[in-house]
């Protein structure tokens, strides 16, 4: 076993840099590879090659900013699919099940609705999500007569389906000529507008949701035991229930608010790490962040180079997730049970 | 749901005694549909936004109602009692939030739709032609066709006259821009971006409504190489395309793109020729596709040629204004309209 986790991890590694690299060299913008190599050197060992402002703009404030978001919001995505998967027992579990991202979705839709600056849109997104969720939990925790994980994920499915219908009435009351493409658009989701100001608005909620996950990532392995199981070894499940759904949804609602619905990734990427590691908590949940930000990068940089527009993200991962994730059903047996 | 499907007919046969009571007119419309148009149109039901300007620029007393309420900013463009008209809805096309009971209740002698003229619109406007016994023309939006829908759309209503000057003025407009367009040799047209929504970043692909006043003034559509509708293009995108111009209808990228260094890597916003359009009380640039953009062919002209666009644009605004929303804007108007920095070129 220890062998194999060594190997896993080498690989994912490797991949995740070389695909970094990778992505670096390509991109619409025409770039030379010893422009590139020159702009390496002088920001990280303060060479002094002149390089083009362009193809400094270029590397600094967008292909760069672009590639630290695929990575953030795959990992993120991955982390919190790991987590949920894990809490829920539930192979087919992904990060959205307590309804962020229809949280997310119409906070940014109401956002775009009241036509309203990027900014307010992507916070919009933000406090949604975690709106969605704290409702979904406090109804949860509120039905007693049932067990506490089924009455979370049917609150969190029946209030993820009214906030869809809410989304629809705003799509169907929406201006059809501005409104309506911009809404389309952010729901199939996207890194086209990154920023680097929404990497450091991001990227402290999702480290802040990582956290609890690192510091829990022992007692995580007990919570696939059942509820009474688990208290008769001491662990406070209820304690420990709230605190991973309050880490996974910081994380994936960091990430919604500024890639938009990307699905697939915190569904796939768990059982991709399981697969190759096996189920305990605190080995599986470093590989799942590395294969699902590399994973994101890997079709996030196939969304912006293979055509002058865009292909959105979120198609990219179905067409590829949905065979893959039939073939690791299939293959994939035993690898749930420890 | 079986009394619906009785109570349509019966509602029809009712509304139908009025509008044949003197002999109809069969008309050809731009789908190729034959359609009974009754010889006396006191009422209009126009069946989206751009039928609707036309019909209200043709005779506004004939205008059942907008498609949706004008909004507080839009309003003020209009007399009064025609700002008040009430809200229908749309019959067609994205967003279609009509119900075929409130147009019977609105008693129309008409059903005007202008656009798209494919199948799809077509078998809409016989389903509902069927459904309600209305007549219901399907008239071509295109930019070029404007003159000719108008004549067609005034034959239909009994107003060939005002329709006529419309069309006349239309033409005369389409001419004029197009032969000072034909000038400019190739080399001199610049590139030109349109982005749209709050990153700037959705755009109109060549031959895409959206794009046509931009195409229709010979600028090189830095995405024109694409054809299609909208679409999103990247950041790394644009600055490869590197454009010369930018236009927009989004007030907030409008806002932004100035202080974004990504942006400012790209010559129209080094050289601030990044210009946000006009859009009360309709759009001078894009939306609604229809011919409230013929008066944007004069302002993104001026943008795009200043030296062969030197049109007072105050006065061209007013003649237009006064020709299609009967009413000319004041001075307050026009500065809201053409003051904004960056709508005009400096």
């Amino acid at each position: 076993m220890r062998g194999r986790t060594v190997y896993a991890y080498a690989l994912a590694l490797g991949a995740l840099l070389l695909l970094t690299a990778f992505a670096f060299a390509v991109g619409r913008f025409p770039l030379a590879p010893g422009e590139l190599a020159a702009l390496a050197a002088n920001k990280l060992f303060g060479a002094g090659y002149a390089v083009a402002p362009t193809a400094e703009t270029v590397v600094m404030q967008v292909r760069g900013p672009r590639i630290l978001a695929a990575l953030l919001v795959g990992a993120a995505l991955a982390a919190a699919g790991t987590a949920y998967q894990g809490m829920f027992r539930n192979p087919l579990v992904s990060p959205d099940i307590l309804g962020v991202s229809a949280g997310a979705a119409l906070g940014a839709v109401l956002g775009i609705f009241f036509s309203q600056s990027a900014l307010v849109i992507q916070l919009g997104a933000f406090a949604g999500g975690l709106a969605a969720v704290a409702v979904v939990y406090a109804v949860g925790a509120n039905v007693r007569r049932h067990d506490p994980i089924l009455a979370l994920i049917l609150a969190g499915i029946v209030i993820g389906t009214l906030l869809g219908s809410m989304i629809a009435l705003l799509k169907y009351l929406a201006d059809p000529y501005n409104q309506l493409p911009a809404i389309t658009y952010w729901l199939l989701g996207s890194l086209a507008a990154v920023a680097p100001a929404d990497i450091a608005l991001a990227a402290p909620f999702a480290l802040a949701g990582l956290v609890p996950l690192y510091l829990l990532r022992w007692r995580m392995n007990l919570l696939s035991l059942s509820d009474d199981e688990a208290r008769a070894l001491g662990v406070p499940v209820g304690r420990l229930r709230f605190a991973v759904v309050c880490a996974a949804t910081l994380m994936t609602a960091a990430a919604v608010a500024i890639s938009g619905i990307i699905g697939w990734i915190g569904l796939l990427i768990p059982h991709a790490a399981r697969l190759l590691i096996g189920p305990e908590f605190s080995r599986l949940l470093p590989l799942s962040m590395v294969l699902g930000a590399a994973f994101l990068l890997a079709v996030d940089t196939l969304s912006r180079t293979i055509a002058p527009i865009e292909v959105p993200p979120g198609v990219l991962t179905a067409l590829i997730g949905t065979p893959f994730f039939l073939w690791l059903f299939a293959v994939s047996r035993r690898t749930w049970q420890q | 749901m079986p009394g619906l499907r009785f109570a349509l007919p019966i509602a029809a046969l009712l509304f139908a005694p009025a509008a044949f009571a003197q002999a109809p007119r069969e008309m050809l419309d731009a789908a190729g549909r034959y359609v009974r148009v009754p010889a006396k149109v006191e009422r209009v039901y126009a069946a989206g936004p751009p039928a609707s300007i036309l019909v209200y620029a043709i005779n506004p007393d004939k205008l059942l109602g907008w498609t949706r309420a004008l909004r507080a900013d839009e309003a003020p463009f209009f007399p009064a009692r025609y700002a008040a008209l009430p809200e229908l809805g749309r019959l067609t096309g994205r967003g279609n939030t009509a119900n075929v009971e409130v147009l019977l209740k609105a008693r129309p002698d008409l059903v005007v739709d202008v656009g798209a003229t494919a199948p799809t619109f077509a078998s809409l406007a016989d389903r509902v032609q069927q459904q309600t016994g209305l007549p219901y023309l399907l008239l071509d939006g295109r930019f070029g066709a404007i003159p000719e829908t108008l004549r067609a759309l005034g034959h239909a209503m009994g107003d060939t006259a005002s329709a006529g000057r419309l069309a006349d003025w239309c033409e005369r407009a389409i001419a004029e821009v197009a032969a000072r367009v034909a000038q400019v040799p190739a080399e001199k047209r610049p590139r030109a971006y349109y982005g749209r929504g709050p990153h700037g970043l959705q755009t109109a692909l060549g031959g895409s409504i959206n794009a046509e006043v931009m195409e229709f003034l010979g600028a090189k559509n830095v995405a024109g190489a694409m054809s299609g509708g909208l679409a999103v293009a990247s950041m790394e995108q644009v600055l490869a395309w590197d454009p010369e111009v930018i236009f927009t209808n989004d007030p907030h990228f409008y806002r932004a793109v100035g202080g974004d260094a990504r942006w400012r890597a790209i010559a129209a916003v080094r050289s601030k020729r990044v210009h946000l359009s006009p859009h009360l009380p309709f759009g001078w640039f894009d939306f609604p596709p229809g011919a409230n953009r013929i008066i944007g062919l004069y302002w993104a002209g001026k943008i795009l040629y200043p030296e062969l666009f030197r049109d007072d644009l105050r006065a061209k605004t007013t003649e237009f204004y006064r020709l299609f929303y009967h009413q000319e804007p004041g001075a307050a108007q026009l500065d809201a309209l053409l003051g904004e920095p960056g709508v005009m070129p400096r």
